[in-house]
């Protein structure tokens, strides 16, 4: 009769811990939308080995497409969530700096010529330059939110409605070509490895980023920041610099982006390119259950959250609904999330657990 | 600091805009003196005509020109280029230009255009709407405008002329090519534009009229917004449910090639023989290449190349000949990858 007890306990205990973890939310998300493709049509995880028209090896399907665009996104997510939690803001201008970071990428591989026969630079070289650039503009908008007080979203709307103004200007306004096969590799497959290449970059990040985490003391500190700045200077941090830092991180996540965007279709369209990815990462945030006014955080649930985000995108697709109607079933995700996570829902879901509690006990 | 900065740069670049109309401020003083200058104008037209160039050197024609961003496309790039080619001083005309994508911007600088007396407005309108009064300004003060590229919602007695693209024959040549390619079925994958853009309703128009008349069906009809990357995804999640297709007609060329991306990576051939048929519109010179390679199948031309047109409406309007019609079409050709050559890429290519 007692273990009986007990064991019930322990069960909704368990329940109640699945609950309050912070990646329940996204992939519940998930778990419905794996359901609702499983009743709807199967052959959604369909995956097919097959050859490209270059005769090498690759998987493809929808889950392949959710792994291949979803990554960028979670890229972004990931410094996103740092910016998120550190300033309680949200940085719009991610879109832009793409832009910018691409068209710096593809100037340097190109130099002056935007029809090289062959690249000027080691496309290593190119990254590395368009990463200091990313992260420069990343610091002007640290800058702006940690030093001028401006609001996040205010201060990175001077980027979000020059950028792609300034990507423009920096290839003079050509649109440069790039025929070099390899530079292809990064937004689509090495030869010989049949899962597309932005998965393992953004594994790589994923990797970097949890280790930095662990090691170093960039979590506690953002978040002290972010839940209470004036106590966290008080304890000797310096809470301006943690802010740029989480922009500077965000711009670096913005280089790796763009290069997998600009590598994808080996060129650039400066007014199109990565347009609204920013919405996306943000939602990909919010999704991950973490409060958008900054504090606490937790990365993994962002990332699951951005690969949720691309799952939405892909069913819709696959069911033909029209592109431009997107932005709608998007919304109805944040109106869900929103709802769920104000203050007012929370306390009569909590008073709700208490009152079953009370229940069981007696 | 930064703030600051940044504050000194836009009024600077304000500032800088302005100039560019301020040259003359003089004339603008006078507004009465426009007139008897016009009058002037119209009477010296023939021998401008003759001498052409360098005689004119005193005399040149005023142009003020309102465009949109040339960082908008490649599209407006090749058109602003191709404007401050043809309104040189060496032409005879004395040209400034004010860009802008907000309809209340271009306005500004239309009446900054009427204060400096220029003799020709040329305009390429950010929106149709709100144009009536500053045009019943300007040609109150005797300025003779000319529509290019875009039509306005205003009554036809307030410009000289209008020179656009016919958007709807663009979309109706490259359906008629597509049915004289006599495939057993079309299966089509049709990627649109911005909808509600002038290009995106003439391109699809003709494709719908099509699909209804001749029966062919359309796999997906989706906009992927003039972006590659989103055409890449749609196509990719045709091909990943297996649905099979052997036309792929995008509106513009971007989505094109985030098409062939797709196509690419799934092994489908495209081209001239192949499976797939690609359809483009724009004719960028990259996608002609694409042609030439025999890669893509059709390219649609939108005009970009304006100046010429304008230049001989405002030769007949100084010589005081009376223009035959208000709207001027101009020719758009459209590619086809078996009889295209490198001449035309090089020629055509934007």
């Amino acid at each position: 009769m007692q273990t009986k007890v007990a064991k019930k306990s322990n069960l909704s205990d368990f329940f109640m811990k699945l609950v309050k973890n912070q990646c329940f939310i996204p992939l519940a998300a998930l778990l419905l939308l794996v359901v609702f493709n499983l009743i709807a049509d199967p052959t959604f995880f369909k995956i097919t080995y097959g050859f490209n028209s270059a005769g090498n090896p690759v998987l493809s399907g929808f889950l392949i497409t959710i792994l291949d665009s979803g990554s960028e996104l979670a890229i972004l997510a990931i410094g996103m969530t740092l910016v998120t939690a550190a300033t309680g803001g949200q940085d719009i201008s991610v879109g832009a700096a793409i832009a910018i970071s691409g068209s710096v990428l593809l100037r340097v591989l190109c130099g002056t010529d935007s029809r090289p026969e062959t690249l000027q630079t080691p496309i290593i070289v190119a990254f590395l330059v368009s990463c200091v650039v990313a992260m420069l503009f990343g610091a002007f908008n640290g800058v702006l939110v940690a030093y001028f007080k401006i609001q996040p979203m205010i201060a990175t709307l001077i980027l979000y409605t020059a950028g792609r103004s300034i990507a423009a200007w920096i290839n003079n306004n050509e649109l440069p070509v790039i025929s070099e096969p390899s530079f292809s590799y990064f937004g689509e497959f090495i030869p010989g490895i049949p899962i597309p290449t932005p998965f393992f970059i953004a594994v790589i990040c994923m990797i970097i980023i949890g280790i930095v985490l662990k090691v170093t003391n960039l979590k506690l500190f953002t978040q002290a920041v972010g839940i209470n700045e004036s106590s966290s200077r008080l304890n000797g941090l310096n809470p301006a610099f943690i802010k740029v830092l989480s922009f500077v991180i965000l711009g670096l996540c913005v280089a790796v982006v763009g290069l997998i965007k600009v590598s994808r279709i080996s060129t650039i369209n400066y007014s199109v390119i990565a347009k609204d990815i920013e919405m996306d990462a943000i939602l990909a945030v919010a999704l991950g259950g973490n409060a958008l006014s900054g504090g606490k955080f937790n990365m993994a649930a962002s990332i699951i959250g951005a690969y949720v985000i691309q799952c939405l995108t892909t069913t819709l697709y696959k069911f033909n609904v029209q592109s431009d109607a997107l932005p709608a079933y998007k919304a109805i995700v944040v109106i869900l999330l929103v709802v769920a996570s104000a203050p007012a829902v929370r306390e009569k879901f909590s008073s709700l657990t208490k009152k079953l509690k009370v229940k069981e006990v007696a | 600091m930064k703030k600051k900065l940044l504050s000194v740069l836009l009024s600077t670049a304000m500032v800088a805009a302005l100039a560019t109309g301020c040259g003359s401020s003089k004339e603008a003083a006078a507004p009465a003196a426009d007139t008897t200058e016009e009058a002037a104008d119209t009477e010296e037209a023939p021998a401008e005509d003759t001498a052409e160039a360098p005689a004119a050197s005193g005399e040149l024609i005023k142009v003020g020109i309102i465009n949109n961003d040339p960082n908008e496309s490649g599209y407006r790039t090749a058109n602003d280029k191709d404007l401050k080619a043809t309104f040189t001083e060496e032409n005879g005309y004395d040209a400034s230009f004010a860009y802008s994508l907000k309809n209340d911007e271009q306005i500004t600088a239309a009446q900054k255009f009427i204060q400096d007396g220029v003799d020709y407005l040329l305009l390429s309108a950010a929106d149709t709407a709100g144009w009536d009064s500053v045009l019943q300004d300007a040609q109150d003060a005797g300025i003779r405008v000319i529509l290019f590229d875009r039509t306005i919602d205003a009554d036809e007695s307030l410009y000289e002329a209008s020179i656009v693209s016919d958007m709807d024959k663009e979309g109706e040549t490259a359906v008629e090519w597509l049915k004289g390619q006599g495939l057993s079925e079309y299966n089509i994958i049709h990627l649109q534009g911005v909808m509600g853009s002038a290009a995106q309703q003439g391109r699809s128009g003709a494709l719908d009229a099509a699909v209804a008349s001749d029966g062919w069906n359309l796999v997906t009809q989706q906009t992927a917004e003039w972006n590659a990357e989103k055409a890449q995804q749609i196509v990719q999640s045709v091909i990943d449910s297996g649905e099979s297709f052997n036309v792929i007609y995008a509106e513009n060329d971007d989505m094109a090639k985030g098409a062939v991306a797709a196509l690419d990576k799934a092994n489908i051939s495209h081209g001239v023989g192949k499976d797939v048929i690609v359809m483009g519109f724009d004719c960028n010179k990259w996608a002609l290449e694409e042609l030439l390679a025999q890669n893509w199948n059709y390219d649609g031309q939108c005009n970009p190349f304006q100046g010429v047109y304008i230049d001989e409406v405002i030769k007949k309007l100084e010589a005081g000949e009376t223009l035959s019609e208000k709207v001027i079409i101009m020719d758009e050709k459209g590619f086809d990858a078996e009889t295209i050559t490198q001449d035309e890429v090089d020629i055509y290519g934007i």
